[in-house]
């Protein structure tokens, strides 16, 4: 993982030079509805990504791995949770899928809130951090990683997914199927054209970063941890 | 103009999680109103009106909140916040809180503000980003602003106060989703995210067995919690509800002691709050040294052992 640095006007964080690449979340997502195709429960997958052109790159990876059509949403905009949820909703308007699968968050921004306010726009259920999915006669059954362990939802399609850590182990895109990935379709829409407002809603005023924690400290036994434990940091009784 | 805060709790009872809210919500201008919504959840809401900072509990029961989805929960909200005149909607940024404010959000055509570890203002916040390598300072325009609260960044309210109990009529159970089985976590120990003490363990255990043979007995000895690692969860040796990381539960114990955990960031990203960090590793080049006030290189086949016979039986 690349560490992150924070650009030293405390605009941001420093993006230029970096690779970008797709979510971890999203392999997931891509993974699992591939898997959803090969036991013939879909009968097509779809890859969408809203931002700049260069997209297109994560979008073909996808496609690699199985998805048979992409949709980029294209706009250079700094595009804010609430955004991204509409442009989504306005494309599966257009598209009518009966289940959309997204990663639970993005390692940049940690949100965590895309597929909750997909759902909520479309009115339709949602199951979020999936660790397994199960898909017949109309419903979807999710097992959800909840904070006490795990729980089941059903739900009626269509509906919303968002994908967590152990739904599944993405396969790497092979090199024929990169190929391949080539020649599939590549739509490319804009915000405009599906009629969705992007303006940010949150202003960014600074980004910094935390204090560095001093660590390094070292004890050569467990007599001197426990003795500091107790009488220099007196965390113990 | 209040401010509308939704309890986490079990019905019976109010979860920490609920004080460490009330007390982020306490840091903005109105009044504080706590929303339990819940079924025979009369001893939540008792608790609730006795939290320092609430000027009210709005307690909602129904058959259908039981065991309640996202829909129905947002439901709820919604419908008070409808008459309510909320400028605020806060949750603690449990699985809950994240599974249902965004939801509440895009409702009301608001952005969310989510996991929020300082309030500067009525209107701007602070939040970690890329797994809290940095800190971004947020301003938001809407009118109603929804935001999940990082519980470690707030200390929990206490009690001592008296707030009445308005019995609220609950809002139309939602369809298409339902909850229909649960496979919970049971310990008599400390929960994860409000415990004192933290017991760690990674993928440096080898299997479940060794976690449980090796890490329980020093978890009793300090009255911990038990966490673990993503690889240690991954590989099947604890569920998924140990998972301290990133993308897990965000802890920040008085003391932290990682066994056998290589110190990952998405790890780190999940504890480097915690006040004393203890690490035990065999390996001197791992990253969690770098930030454990105390490191311990050896075999934690033997350390852990040692530790657990230095420390008096509760």
């Amino acid at each position: 993982m690349v560490k992150v640095r924070v650009k030293a006007d405390g605009s941001g964080v420093e993006t230029a030079n970096v690779k970008m690449s797709m979510n971890p979340f999203d392999e997931i997502s891509v993974e699992e509805a591939v898997r959803l195709k090969e036991k013939g429960i879909a009968s097509e997958v779809v890859a969408v990504s809203c931002g700049a052109a260069a997209c297109q790159e994560t979008l073909r990876t996808a496609l690699a791995i199985g998805a048979d059509r992409a949709i980029l949403v294209q706009s250079d905009a700094e595009l804010q949770p609430l955004a991204v949820a509409k442009l989504l909703a306005a494309v599966v308007k257009r598209e009518s899928p009966q289940l959309v699968i997204l990663g639970k968050q993005a390692i940049d921004d940690d949100a965590n809130q895309v597929g909750q306010m997909l759902a909520a726009l479309l009115d339709w259920p949602q199951a979020t951090f999936a660790s397994k999915v199960e898909v017949a006669e109309g419903k979807a059954t999710v097992k959800r990683e909840v904070d006490g362990g795990l729980e089941t939802v059903e739900m009626a399609l269509p509906a919303v997914v968002t994908t967590d850590l152990r739904l599944n182990e993405p396969r790497y895109a092979t090199l024929p199927n990169i190929m391949k990935a080539k020649k599939k379709p590549l739509d490319t829409l804009d915000p405009a054209g599906l009629g969705v407002d992007v303006a940010p809603r949150l202003a960014t005023l600074k980004v910094v970063e935390p204090p560095k924690r001093k660590g390094g400290g070292r004890v050569a036994d467990v007599a001197e941890l426990v003795s500091k434990l107790r009488n220099e940091a007196k965390v113990l009784p | 103009m209040p401010i509308l805060v939704l309890a986490e709790h079990d019905h019976a009872s109010c979860r920490s999680a609920t004080r460490h809210a009330v007390a982020a919500a306490s840091k903005l201008p109105g009044d504080v109103h706590v929303l339990v919504a819940g079924h025979d959840a009369g001893g939540a809401a008792k608790e609730a009106a006795a939290i320092a900072g609430v000027a009210k509990v709005l307690h909602v029961d129904a058959a259908h909140l039981a065991q309640p989805t996202a829909e129905n929960l947002a439901a709820q909200i919604l419908a008070v916040a409808a008459t309510g005149g909320y400028t605020h909607l806060v949750a603690p940024a449990t699985g809950t809180g994240k599974n249902v404010m965004p939801r509440v959000a895009a409702k009301l055509d608001v952005a969310q503000l989510s996991d929020i570890t300082g309030i500067e203002s009525a209107d701007t916040f602070v939040r970690p980003i890329y797994a809290g390598n940095a800190f971004a300072t947020v301003q938001s325009k809407d009118a109603v602003k929804v935001i999940t609260v990082r519980t470690t960044a707030f200390e929990a309210a206490g009690s001592g106060g008296s707030a009445a109990v308005e019995p609220v009529a609950a809002a139309a159970p939602a369809g298409g989703a339902k909850v229909t089985g649960q496979e919970l976590t049971k310990s008599e120990r400390p929960e994860l995210t409000g415990a004192r003490v933290v017991v760690s363990g990674g993928r440096g255990l080898g299997n479940g067995e060794n976690y449980r043979k090796l890490l329980e007995p020093l978890a009793d000895r300090l009255n911990a919690a038990l966490g673990a690692s993503r690889a240690a969860v991954d590989a099947g040796y604890v569920p998924n509800d140990y998972q301290v990381g990133q993308t897990g539960k965000i802890v920040a114990p008085d003391l932290y002691v990682a066994v056998g955990i290589s110190g990952a960031i998405q790890h780190l990203a999940g504890m480097k709050d915690s006040k004393v960090i203890v690490a035990i590793n065999k390996d001197p080049e791992a990253p969690i040294f770098q930030i454990a006030d105390y490191g311990l290189v050896g075999d934690l086949f033997d350390v852990v052992p040692q530790l657990v016979d230095a420390l008096p039986p509760r």
